[in-house]
């Protein structure tokens, strides 16, 4: 029997004791997936929680639902196959910085380049955390961390570019520090049909405390970021004065009535992709929200349909079929 | 045909080889006459050998395609060692066979590609055909691009097309010298052009000129019959590669299991086939995934597996390299997953389109931490499909990954392959747990294999993964002595699967003066040559292994017989070493061959022969 009682978001949370350092930001992350779980009412036994390496990866042992941890950066391709082998499953991969971008970087390319029906939320926290503070693909030049003690000279990669240029549906940014924001983003992230890339800046309090200030501190956010709201006026700043007005290939500050609507749904990606370009501009807010939302065929679905459509087209094969074939010859 | 009265010369074991240009259609003259000659009734194997660039430059000898078969009126285990006749459509051809050829032999040369341009391309500043190189051959010259074009004065092709027909006049002619009929490659041909009629028409008149120039020409002595088998064995058979025949194993493997098969791998030579023809079985509701790295493609497997799949991925020596720590994640979680290797000559890139065995102690031990996996090798093309089966049969009973070794020289060799009767197939059907009540992810059987609950059943929702687990309750656990407890459970379980296999069986006298050991596609070279030093009353034995970890039981039974044990290998002695490591109280002694070819049984004879005549 499946689950049909409501469940609420404590009936997500496993009998393992959470073993992240006090203040982590991956607390408020696991309690906004337990939400999340709970308000789209699925049955905890068709959930499946994939992980690869880091301080993230340890999510799945504390979620009631079927998980494997991986290895690292492998989260991806594990997750393809448990969601290619049973679409019925809802299968969520759990990430970071350093485990999907850097060493599992090309697994996340194709996963999302194939629209694999996975739920990915990558915790962005621009640290290594779990081998104690080395620098990221995330991290921004210049940071000095145990291995780059005069400061990175790596370029960083921005997740939400590299998503929307694999070709992601779902492409949406949140914060840590925001859970209301967090649950929206990740009930849409849950409800979409297709690979759904989720990047939350999280907040390292031991390796990176404060990478995120200038955008989650109360006295500067209102100027500093803006949320994206499906087929609102894209309007921020103290009291909602201003507002972003496309223009070609860029953005410009305009007063709020004069801001242009932000839509997610969009054939071209161009837009969503002129938005990420904000993050190269320290005058310019950092948007948040669903940056793309469109729908194409999942992988897992055209997958299932080819072997419908030729089991039907040849009928269903028979060992007999498979070692008796037509080039075969009789003896004695 | 009865009209011919060429003299008929009964020979009882043939081997040929065609050679030509990569473009040359090589391949696809032996695998006709291979087709022909299984329908004929003669035993046979054989082998092509290419090369590893798809089309090298025309005429180089880097660009030189081969394809060898074997063929008898008596039981044979091997593609054949030297060739009694060689086909060479060019002087690259001819120059990089001809020295296997055995003296006396028959060369026939396609004289219409050797011009001056074409000896340049092969790096030859005198002709062959008329500088002594080929004194002691009896070589046949004949301009098989004129008689070609001359055979297809009527068709509307043009020349280039036309000329793409001259391997079917080669294989008319060699038709003609060994008695066989045109009527199976006339079917294909009918099969393959049934629609283009222009095509159909242009190959099947080449095939029949010719059949005919053999014939009208006495280019030859006479022709040669070679009867077919007469105790063969009654029953269906089917010509097959060893590719094949790892990939049917895998579809049926998978169907015995009760589950469906998810095959996740990347393209690789040699193994690629596997991949492809699994693909053409989605209606056994085979699932496939080309991904995007060897690393991608068995964790895709492994996440199948979790979700109540039956895990397959496919590779050769450098994939199976970077799957490694997939590997002992399978193995931590103790789920079902089959790898095949198709081993090539390495290291690294190596040889790939090779043959080697050189990847035995990897797949044994290759791994970091305590990591046992079981290992079986098969021996010979047909034997695929069997050794896919038990692969399938350990990986489900045991919870547990396995490695399937095959070779190039086993991929791309076939032989006919006598199907195995419906009820004859072992049946090891999966249960599922589906009752919540006592289940941890690590509670085992009486065989020490893990529940398998997959998700979707409700009430059993756990946690598996790479971190060390608690035996009990299956959470993650640092503890010292649990660590050491399962790893003791998981070699036990690999351990325990010794209770399901068979002691290999020994052929030969009882203590024999030497037992020669192999495993892999050393199989028909051993064999061969071991039988003929028995038909000369030798005392010498073989054992082959397929079984290679754990190792079966009853072996030191088998050893204790002997006064000298030789271990045949593709690799510098690697089972030897095993077995030296396994069981110290017996010398095993090495002969190693890392040329990218296999073992012919006439060199192993004379090895066995030396070692017997020294103990003499």
């Amino acid at each position: 029997m499946s689950e049909l009682q409501q469940l609420k978001a404590k009936d997500f949370k496993s009998d393992q004791e959470i073993r992240w350092c006090p203040g982590c930001g991956d607390y408020s992350i696991i309690a906004g997936v337990q939400n999340v779980l709970a308000d789209i009412g699925v049955a905890r036994e068709n959930v499946v929680m994939v992980s690869g390496i880091g301080c993230s990866s340890r999510f799945p042992y504390y979620m009631e639902t079927y998980g494997f941890h991986g290895i690292h950066g492998r989260a991806n391709a594990i997750a393809t196959g448990v969601k290619v082998a049973n679409p019925d499953l809802q299968v969520w991969v759990i990430t970071g910085d350093g485990d999907g971008l850097s060493i599992g970087g090309n697994h996340m390319i194709h996963s999302l380049r194939r629209n694999v029906d996975l739920k990915i939320i990558l915790f962005n926290n621009e640290i290594y955390g779990l081998t104690k503070g080395q620098y990221s693909p995330t991290s921004p030049q210049g940071l000095q961390t145990k291995t780059s003690p005069f400061g990175s000279v790596d370029a960083p990669f921005n997740p939400l570019m590299l998503a929307l240029g694999s070709g992601a549906t779902f492409v949406a940014r949140t914060l840590d520090t925001q859970p209301k924001h967090m649950k929206e983003v990740l009930a849409a992230a849950a409800t979409h049909k297709g690979s759904a890339f989720v990047e939350v800046w999280q907040n390292c309090v031991i390796f990176n405390d404060g990478a995120f200030k200038s955008w989650t501190d109360k006295t500067t956010r209102d100027e500093q970021t803006i949320m994206l709201q499906p087929g609102q006026p894209m309007v921020f700043g103290k009291d909602q004065a201003k507002g972003l007005r496309i223009d070609g290939f860029s953005l410009k500050v305009v007063p709020a009535a004069e801001a242009s609507a932000w839509d997610p749904t969009a054939d071209s990606a161009g837009p969503a992709f002129v938005m990420t370009q904000l993050d190269n501009d320290p005058a310019m807010p950092r948007p948040f929200g669903v940056f793309r939302s469109v729908l194409r065929p999942t992988l897992d679905d055209l997958v299932r349909d080819q072997v419908r459509t030729v089991t039907t087209k040849r009928g269903p094969g028979t060992l007999k079929d498979l070692l008796y074939t037509s080039d075969c010859w009789k003896v004695g | 045909m009865s009209s011919d009265t060429s003299e008929i010369i009964r020979q009882d074991d043939v081997t040929i080889r065609f050679a030509g240009d990569s473009g040359d259609g090589m391949q696809l003259t032996g695998t006709q006459f291979t087709d022909t000659t299984a329908k004929v009734g003669n035993d046979l194997a054989t082998f092509p050998d290419f090369p590893a660039e798809i089309r090298a430059p025309a005429g180089t000898r880097a660009g030189v395609s081969g394809f060898q078969i074997h063929f008898s009126s008596a039981d044979i285990y091997t593609p054949g060692d030297a060739p009694d006749v060689l086909v060479a459509m060019n002087p690259a051809a001819l120059i990089i066979n001809y020295k296997d050829i055995k003296p006396g032999g028959i060369i026939l040369v396609n004289t219409g590609s050797f011009t001056e341009k074409d000896l340049e391309r092969a790096d030859l500043t005198s002709n062959p055909l008329t500088d002594g190189t080929l004194s002691g051959f009896r070589v046949i010259q004949e301009d098989i691009n004129q008689r070609t074009i001359e055979a297809l004065a009527e068709t509307t092709l043009g020349k280039k097309d036309v000329l793409r027909c001259k391997n079917f006049f080669t294989l008319g002619m060699m038709y003609w010298l060994f008695s066989r009929p045109l009527e199976p490659t006339l079917e294909w041909l009918h099969e393959k052009f049934g629609k283009k009629p222009e095509l159909f028409d242009a190959n099947t008149r080449a095939l029949k000129a010719g059949y005919n120039h053999g014939e009208l020409l006495r280019l030859f002595q006479g022709r040669y019959e070679v009867p077919k088998v007469d105790n063969i064995e009654p029953g269906t058979y089917r010509n097959i590669n060893g590719n094949q025949a790892v990939a049917i194993g895998l579809v049926a493997g998978a169907e015995l299991a009760g589950l469906k098969a998810f095959l996740g791998s990347y393209p690789i030579t040699p193994a690629t086939d596997i991949l492809q023809y699994m693909s053409l079985n989605k209606n056994y509701g085979v699932i496939t995934c080309q991904m995007e790295d060897e690393i991608a493609g068995i964790c895709t497997a492994i996440g199948a597996s979790f979700a109540g799949h039956l895990g397959i991925t496919t590779t050769s020596g450098p994939g199976l390299a970077l799957k490694t720590e997939a590997m002992g994640l399978a193995v931590i979680t103790e789920l079902p997953l089959v790898i095949v290797n198709v081993q090539r000559g390495g290291p690294s890139t190596g040889l790939p389109t090779k043959v080697e065995q050189a990847d035995l102690l990897q797949s044994i031990f290759g791994r970091n931490g305590e990591c046992p996996i079981p290992v079986i090798a098969c021996s010979c093309p047909a034997d695929g499909f069997e050794c896919a089966v038990e692969a399938c049969r350990i990986a489900v009973e045991y919870m547990t990954p396995v490695i399937l070794l095959s070779d190039n020289y086993i991929a791309n060799g076939a032989e006919p392959w006598r199907l195995p009767a419906m009820e004859d197939l072992p049946r090891f059907e999966v249960r599922f747990v589906t009752n919540p009540e006592g289940y941890t992810p690590y509670t085992r059987d009486a065989k020490l294999a893990r529940m398998w609950a997959k998700p979707g059943t409700p009430g059993l929702m756990h946690r598996i993964g790479g971190l060390e687990k608690h035996a009990v309750t299956g959470n993650v656990s640092y503890d010292p002595d649990n660590h050491q407890v399962m790893c003791e459970t998981r070699l036990a379980k690999v351990m325990g699967i010794r209770e399901s296999i068979p002691t290999p069986v020994y052929h030969g006298p009882d203590a024999p003066d030497v037992l020669v050991i192999g495993w892999g596609s050393t199989y028909g070279a051993i064999r061969s040559s071991v039988e003929a030093l028995q038909r000369e009353g030798k005392r010498i034995g073989r054992l082959h292994m397929r079984h290679l970890y754990p190792l079966p039981q009853g072996l030191p039974e088998i050893f204790a017989g002997a006064r000298r044990i030789v271990v045949p290998e593709m690799n510098f002695g690697q089972l030897a070493r095993y077995l030296t490591s396994e069981y110290p109280q017996f010398k095993f002694e090495t002969h190693y061959k890392v040329k990218g070819k296999p073992f012919f049984a006439p060199e192993l004879k004379a090895h066995f022969r030396t070692i017997l005549e020294e103990m003499a």
